[in-house]
């Protein structure tokens, strides 16, 4: 092992995981606003990408890429106003059983209009073998645009949450919904908006992944296991946590191919979330979010 | 036993021979073996009813304990021991009667651990599984234990997956028959297709009156309750760590004697029993059938798995089960059978003329 | 004899002092209320009593062992029993199932015995089914036995889940504001019935808005204000109190 190669892990850990940091983030952007975990959160992801690859078959990709997302914020939108909004105060168990048959639901269409095969973009700039070189160490140019655009995202959650009064109305309904509406501040919009948004990021996520790690129909599922393990780890509701969880599961999950098969690489973060469960349930940041999370329903 | 739960169970058992009898005069033996087949998927649809819709705990990863019953008990079975015959442990297992010795197809020989032992071995480690999950997770909010199954469902699944000594993909066959009494075998033979038909649903049917049993006992009561409404439960002395937990564990245990007697049954077992989809599939059936409905969810569950057995779902099985699940959630998540309206219909029907339908 | 004691019990939420250093003894056989304005911490006092939060200071001692903190279904093992204030019965049981929950830590039958009845738990079954009866016809409302418990009036809820927490037998009732919702000959029928119960041997600690029920049955008051005990005396020395007064009333003149 050496040490060039193990940079090259990491690098490969902290794309991923930037990737399950964002999932993170929007599982919290939808639970702040309606106490729920939206388990379809990963189709989204898989959306993004798949659109986008679709619709550069006859569109410039930039162009793909915005129609791609606008596309499927429309379809959290429309997820919100068809399945969740007329819900009259709902059981915990019956919104999860809803959120996992939307899951399903969205991968067997995607699977019906799509078929099994695995898809990509191309790539941002460059091409598979291009690569930017630091000694040994060769990154693709891809990781950069997968790094930017997770750390825009951040940035400009950071800066709507903060400072715009459309943040700053979501988070007063995310505190108190009832005060919130008696201030004028309009509650059911306020949810379909944490949808789109939710939805929004997570498919320029899978947009700006796709040229490295491909869509597949069922790339969803995976997806939500590994953010709902960082937003355990304490990223549900704080971006900066969830960030700093995501790197440190997709660093784990990269290196532990010098000590595992390749293919129980997908069990390292089950077996993270299960371990975290069972001996640091208030998660590694541990946040008032997730400690919500934590009380019985 | 009230009238109200000796009726169904006499309707079911007659039920039960009257498909049997049928088939058999309409030369359609072939439909035995599938109904088989359902009764052995209905017991962890039985198990996931008790903690779905009674202790009000949800699960999406019953499968996995399926498929642990299964691979377990059928490694065991044909995991040949012959080259280890020297080990202190195999001579041990030999005299305590655990292991049968014999030949395989190319006439070598072989040394495999019994039946019996075997399932209870699946069933003991079941049990832990199942407690070292449940215990910390079921203190949590209902999204832990959701994701927390939903995992534990997916690492079973790429376990069986990527492991050769378990068949990797083509998973584990030659499982041999399960000689449950002195006559009596578990196995795919057609001959005994009839019997095997009756020890399934008689397996079925002695779950639905325990579990009958258990609902309407005083820890059964303890589980409603908990159900209905937590801090009371509490307040009126419950452990309700306790209660959800051994709830658990019961319904990870159901789930693994069916996926141990359907291996034997089959002759083998795939990875595609641990999938994902078929855990969201039991789910599905618990809801539609009526969340807290055994009898519902038994029903619906034969119906459906039978159905989808003989393919009359096509390609699309597995969106016929996700969508089921979403209909059912948004617009009726009592489900379709309403136990309710169930337990009228039973009254009314087993009730003295003079008294009054409620 | 004291059959519950209370030392030192202080709890805070985030920055807010919600119970702050408050001790106080209920004899045996006795009625004692616990009141004070809203916000003065009565609800936090009460869930500390049964256990149900553990407090950051001080003990609980009940019938002469500390009581363990936040695991509330030992406390009522140990024989203390206590209502809601918003009422909470179990839906999809009748009100008799919803008393027999209340004789569970009165009855053994477990896990493996309830799944195959032997002849014990059947007799037990049948003395849990009898005993719930009779405490609901201590209260009246036997009648009630067979209807769904959550369909019933707001009274009628009520007295299910009196009867309930009585079933258990308890040492120490608990009622958390039981009068509220009840108009006033209902309230002045609550007090007599609190007055048989402590007849009958159970002590009572309730935590009350409604003075006239307060000063009618108890045999002790306890006044909280913000937190903090500034009272413990007969009723009649607790309407003189000044302090107690001003807590109720507010000490300007505007």
């Amino acid at each position: 092992m050496t040490f060039a190669l193990l940079l090259q892990y990491l690098v490969a850990g902290v794309t991923y995981g930037a990737i399950y940091a964002i999932v993170a983030i929007g599982f919290g952007i939808v639970y702040n606003a309606t106490g729920i975990i939206n388990f379809a959160q990963g189709e989204f992801v898989m959306l993004g990408g798949m659109l986008a690859v679709s619709l550069q078959a006859f569109l410039p990709l930039p162009v793909a890429v915005l129609f791609a997302v606008l596309i499927t914020m429309g379809v959290g939108a429309l997820v919100e106003i068809l399945f969740i909004r007329w819900l009259d105060r709902p059981t915990v168990l019956r919104m999860i059983v809803i959120t996992i048959g939307l899951s399903i639901g969205m991968r067997e269409l995607a699977l019906l209009v799509w078929g099994e095969g695995v898809r990509s973009l191309p790539y941002f700039t460059g091409d598979a073998v291009s690569a930017l070189s630091v000694g040994d160490v060769h990154v693709s140019p891809q990781v950069l645009w997968v790094l930017g655009t997770v750390g825009v995202i951040v940035a400009f959650l950071v800066l709507f949450f903060g400072k715009t009064r459309l943040g700053r109305q979501m988070r007063a309904c995310a505190a108190n919904r009832d005060a919130a509406r008696l201030c004028g501040i309009d509650a059911k919009g306020m949810v379909t908006l944490s949808f789109v948004l939710a939805a929004g990021i997570g498919a320029l996520a899978g947009c700006v992944v796709s040229p490295i790690t491909y869509v597949q129909y069922d790339s969803g599922t995976n997806l939500a296991i590994k953010g709902f393990t960082v937003a355990v780890l304490g990223g549900l509701g704080n971006s900066a946590a969830a960030l700093g969880g995501g790197i440190i599961l997709g660093v784990i999950e990269s290196l532990s191919i010098i000590v595992l098969p390749a293919a129980y690489k997908d069990v390292v973060a089950i077996a993270l979330l299960l371990a975290i469960l069972v001996f640091r349930p208030a998660g590694v940041f541990g946040n008032a979010a997730t400690a919500r999370l934590k009380e019985h329903a | 036993m009230s009238r109200s739960r000796a009726l169904p169970l006499a309707v079911f058992t007659a039920l039960i021979v009257l498909v049997q009898l049928a088939t058999g005069l309409a030369d359609k033996g072939q439909y035995l073996t599938q109904l088989t087949m359902a009764a052995y998927y209905a017991l962890p649809i039985l198990g996931l009813t008790l903690l779905m819709g009674y202790a009000g705990q949800i699960s999406i990863g019953h499968a996995g304990f399926f498929a642990i019953g299964g691979y377990v008990s059928g490694f065991l079975t044909t995991f040949n021991l012959t080259e280890l015959s020297s080990r202190w442990w195999v001579r041990a297992a030999a005299r305590l009667h655990l292991l049968a010795a014999g030949q395989d197809a190319f006439a070598s020989q072989t040394l495999v651990v019994r039946a019996w032992p075997a399932c209870i071995a699946a069933l003991l480690i079941t049990i832990v599984v199942a407690y070292l999950i449940g215990k910390p997770v079921l203190r949590l909010k209902g999204h832990f234990l959701a994701m927390a199954t939903l995992g534990f469902g997916t690492i079973v699944y790429r376990l069986v997956l990527g492991t050769s000594a378990l068949g990797a993909a083509d998973g584990i066959s030659d499982v041999p028959a399960f000689h449950l009494l002195p006559g009596l075998d578990v196995s795919g033979k057609s001959a005994l297709r009839i019997s095997n038909y009756y020890v399934a649903w008689g397996l079925v049917l002695v779950t639905v009156i325990l579990l009958g049993n258990l609902i309407h006992s005083r820890i059964g009561r303890a589980m409603r309750a908990i159900h209905g409404a937590e801090e009371a439960a509490t307040a009126s002395g419950i452990d309700t760590q306790d209660t959800k937990l051994k709830m658990f564990v019961l319904s990870a245990v159901l789930a693994a004697l069916g996926g141990v007697f359907l291996t034997h049954y089959n002759g083998g077992i795939g990875p595609s029993e641990a999938s994902i989809m078929k855990s969201v599939r039991m789910v599905a059936i618990v809801a539609i059938g009526g969340m807290a409905n055994l009898w519902g969810a038994l029903i619906m569950g034969v119906a459906l798995n039978f159905l989808s057995m003989r393919g009359s779902f096509g390609s699309y099985d597995d969106a016929v089960f996700g969508v089921i699940l979403l209909l059912i959630m948004l617009l009726s998540p009592q489900g379709l059978l309403r136990a309710d309206l169930a337990r009228r219909l039973v009254r009314m029907v087993s009730r003295r003329p003079k008294e009054p339908v409620t | 004899m004291n059959l519950l004691t209370v030392k030192g019990l202080g709890k805070s939420f985030g920055g807010l002092r919600a119970v702050d250093d408050v001790g106080f003894a209920v004899a045996t056989g006795t009625i004692k209320a616990v009141i004070g304005p809203n916000g003065a911490g009565k609800s936090t006092l009460f869930n500390l009593v049964f256990g149900a939060i553990v407090p950051d200071q001080g003990s609980v001692e009940f019938a002469g062992t500390r009581l363990a903190a936040g695991r509330p279904h030992r406390s009522v093992s140990a024989g203390m029993a206590r209502t809601f204030q918003h009422i909470r019965l179990f839906p999809q049981m009748t009100a008799l199932e919803n008393v027999m929950v209340g004789r569970h830590t009165r009855s053994r039958s477990g896990f493996l015995s309830s799944l195959v009845p032997l002849p014990w738990t059947r007799r037990e079954e049948r003395a849990i089914r009898a005993e719930a009866l009779s405490a609901m016809q201590f209260l009246g409302i036997q009648a009630l036995a067979e209807s769904d418990a959550t369909h019933l009036a707001y009274g009628e809820q009520r007295s299910v889940e009196l009867a309930r927490a009585l079933a258990s037998q308890p040492k120490l009732l608990l009622l958390d504001e039981p009068a509220a919702g009840l108009n006033m000959r209902e309230t002045v029928d609550l007090g007599k019935l609190i007055r048989r119960i402590r007849d009958s041997g159970v002590t009572v600690l309730l935590v009350e808005h409604d003075m006239g029920l307060v000063m009618g049955i108890s045999d002790e008051i306890v006044v909280l204000c913000q937190g903090q005990k500034i009272a413990e005396d007969k009723p009649l020395a607790i309407q003189k109190n000044p302090e107690v007064v001003r807590a109720y009333l507010g000490d300007d003149d505007a």
